[in-house]
């Protein structure tokens, strides 16, 4: 088959419509989804194609339309809810918190929830300090939910319907930035499986674990780095709940090093839990180097485009960083 | 409000509370009274003896907002409940066996003593379940309503909560979507006074949780929580209204928890004086009189229905004390529907 190339945003519109054409249960909720299109167009003309009872525009109550969403799910039909920004999931962090992610357990195994939240996040497009934030660790430090990451508009789709499949809830965190990517989509409705990291490019001197844009970032610099000799591996984390440990260990006890590169405020970031994760198991005795983290300023995403590259990872931060990592003792 | 009298009206004049319920489903309704305040002395007794731990929340002197509101319920219509919910779980059609073993921490409850009181729910009776967080129960009864109408059923979600939850900003958002989408939801207020020791005309700007319903385009009913077949009554009105595609209701229940708020309660925010009035207006003496004074019950078969009450809720409990306590090896069961981290 030739390749057909999508946007991410396209293959995440794609994911939803091929979910809703299989399944009479799936609908979408979010705030301007609807003849708006959604805030990033990632929705587009769903509304036009599914009617407005399966792409149901909500007020603007972040609070109580999460919770319809959770009752939704628990009486027998899947929600994939869309937040505008992540960072206004924060309005709604009790119906997912205390009950989406814990209903099931709570009530014996009695039930599931099976609902998909999608949360457009990350920095970059000069929306300052409320509309920029990468919260994905917040979610991933709660049992009950599952959290993904995707970075390419393959993933993009095949997570997304991974996480309709699913019967608990799973949260999709996508960067903005990425909406506008292109890339290689398969058109039947395929899965990526939550829970495996993927090795997006092999390398003997230095793991980089990286999630959403930092990918595209690492790859970046690896391609640079390789003409100084380094060679570099770098894996796309994909999923953040459940961590996929055992790809990241085989990759440390290859290479000796780890650096974890991330958007989200690097203090208790997921790069914390990469590295403490690694200091716990085998891959310790192999590391010829301490491990790096380079993760967002410990500062609120500001509104200047130069203060706001400045606070999260940028390539040649990444280069410079790897560089001394490796050469420091090699 | 109006003080509880008995009322000896000719039986031609019955209400129609008494003329829709057959002699039999009144008789339950008694009887489902009477368990849930067995039940609720039980779990007190049980509490205080050291037999369970954490805490409670007793809903003794409600029992006629729980019973009256699910007694014309459907198997197949959702309750949400609150973190005071052993009534209405009874109510809904639940099992005290299985809800004691469930207060004992045991794998034989309702869930495998996970849940505790607080998060009891019986899902096969169309219990989704009480909750731990005050107002976490209305925006999930709105969607239970639209999953309903999605199904093209036509039965209800009731979602109870009390006073207190009416402040949250929840409350609101789950009102007004429920009217723009025009669901088939009743919100039932339990109003009794005080969320947990400040009283409703502390907290609230209106005098009662019916005066915010126009707010929302839905009517607001207030009704003698300690009466039956008033809240009852409402709750049948707002029932068809809701199956007949008209959309929600507010019904606000004006009622009292006789013991505090949970057991750490010293009661200092009301007076004796109070609660002696309202133990007065004891909804389950309120409805035994009528079901006598109406002939629909003599006196010595209301005391086989306290006394099989109370050799129940004694069973009950035998049955949780010997219930089998969970492993701490199974302590990640359940976290996910397929094993995962």
């Amino acid at each position: 088959m030739s390749a057909r190339e999508l946007s991410y945003a396209e293959a995440v519109r794609e994911a939803l419509a091929q979910a809703m054409e299989a399944d009479e249960r799936v609908f979408l909720m979010g705030e301007d989804i609807g003849v708006y299109g959604g805030a990033f167009q990632v929705t587009g003309d769903l509304v036009h194609r599914f009617g407005e009872d399966r792409v149901m525009d909500t007020p603007i109550a972040e609070l109580g339309a999460a919770g319809v969403a959770v009752g939704a799910a628990l009486a027998g039909s899947k929600p994939v809810f869309e937040f505008q920004f992540s960072d206004f999931a924060t309005l709604a962090m009790e119906q997912i918190v205390n009950q989406a992610a814990k209903i099931r357990f709570m009530l014996g195994g009695k039930v599931s929830v099976p609902l998909v939240m999608r949360f457009p996040a990350g920095s970059g497009t000069g929306a300052a300090a409320q509309h920029s934030q990468s919260l994905d660790a917040w979610f991933a430090h709660v049992p009950g939910l599952k959290v993904v990451q995707p970075a390419t508009p393959h993933d993009a789709k095949g997570l997304l319907l991974s996480a309709i499949d699913d019967p608990d809830p799973v949260m999709v965190f996508e960067h903005k930035l990425l909406y506008k990517m292109k890339g290689e989509v398969p058109e039947e409705a395929y899965r990526v499986p939550i829970g495996k990291a993927l090795v997006r490019r092999e390398g003997r001197h230095v793991t980089i674990v990286a999630t959403a844009i930092m990918v595209h970032r690492a790859l970046e610099a690896a391609e640079i780095l390789s003409g100084e000799g380094i060679d570099v591996e770098v894996i796309d984390l994909r999923t953040l709940r459940p961590l996929d440990t055992q790809t990241i260990i085989e990759s440390v006890k290859k290479t000796t090093r780890l650096a974890c590169v991330y958007e989200g405020v690097k203090t208790l970031g997921i790069g914390a839990e990469i590295s403490a994760m690694i200091a716990e198991s085998e891959a310790f005795d192999y590391l010829d180097a301490p491990i790096l983290r380079l993760g967002g300023a410990e500062a609120p995403i500001p509104y200047n485009p130069v203060l706001e590259k400045a606070a999260v990872p940028q390539t040649d931060g990444i280069i410079a960083s790897v560089r001394r990592l490796v050469t420091g003792r090699i | 409000m109006t003080q509880v009298t008995q009322e000896t009206v000719a039986v031609s004049n019955l209400r129609d509370f008494y003329r829709h319920f057959d002699t039999t489903a009144l008789r339950d309704a008694l009887r489902r009274m009477y368990l849930i305040r067995r039940f609720e002395e039980g779990a007190e007794e049980a509490y205080t003896r050291g037999l369970i731990h954490g805490t409670m929340h007793l809903s003794i002197g409600q029992e006629a907002s729980a019973v009256g509101s699910c007694m014309d319920l459907r198997k197949t219509d959702y309750i949400t409940s609150t973190h005071r919910g052993h009534g209405h779980c009874i109510a809904k059609g639940a099992d005290p066996k299985l809800m004691f073993a469930e207060f004992f921490g045991k794998e034989e409850g309702y869930c495998r003593g996970r849940g505790g009181s607080m998060h009891i729910a019986d899902v096969e009776s169309g219990n989704l379940g009480a909750n731990g967080i005050v107002g976490g129960g209305l925006p999930i009864a709105v969607g239970a309503a639209l999953a309903i109408r999605k199904q093209k059923r036509d039965d209800v979600a009731v979602c109870f909560f009390g006073d207190g939850a009416s402040n949250e900003g929840a409350f609101h958002e789950a009102l007004n979507m429920a009217a723009i989408w025009k669901l088939p939801v009743l919100f039932i207020c339990e109003n009794n006074k005080y969320g947990m020791s400040v009283s409703t005309e502390r907290s609230m700007a209106v005098r009662n949780v019916a005066d915010r319903a126009p707010a929302y385009n839905m009517p607001g009913e207030i009704v003698d929580g300690n009466r039956i077949e008033d809240v009852s009554e409402a709750v049948m009105r707002a029932t068809a209204r809701a199956r007949n595609g008209d959309g929600p209701s507010l019904i606000e229940t004006k009622t009292y928890r006789i013991r505090g708020h949970s057991k750490s309660d010293r009661n200092r925010y009301r007076t004796k004086e109070e609660i002696e009035e309202w133990k007065a207006r004891d909804p389950i003496g309120h409805f035994e009189a009528n079901l006598e004074a109406f002939g629909i019950l003599r006196k010595d078969e209301a005391e086989a229905i306290r006394v099989a009450a109370e050799v129940e809720i004694a069973a009950a409990v035998e049955f949780a004390k010997g219930g089998t306590d969970p492993l701490p090896a199974d302590l990640m069961r359940d976290v996910y529907t397929k094993g995962a981290a």
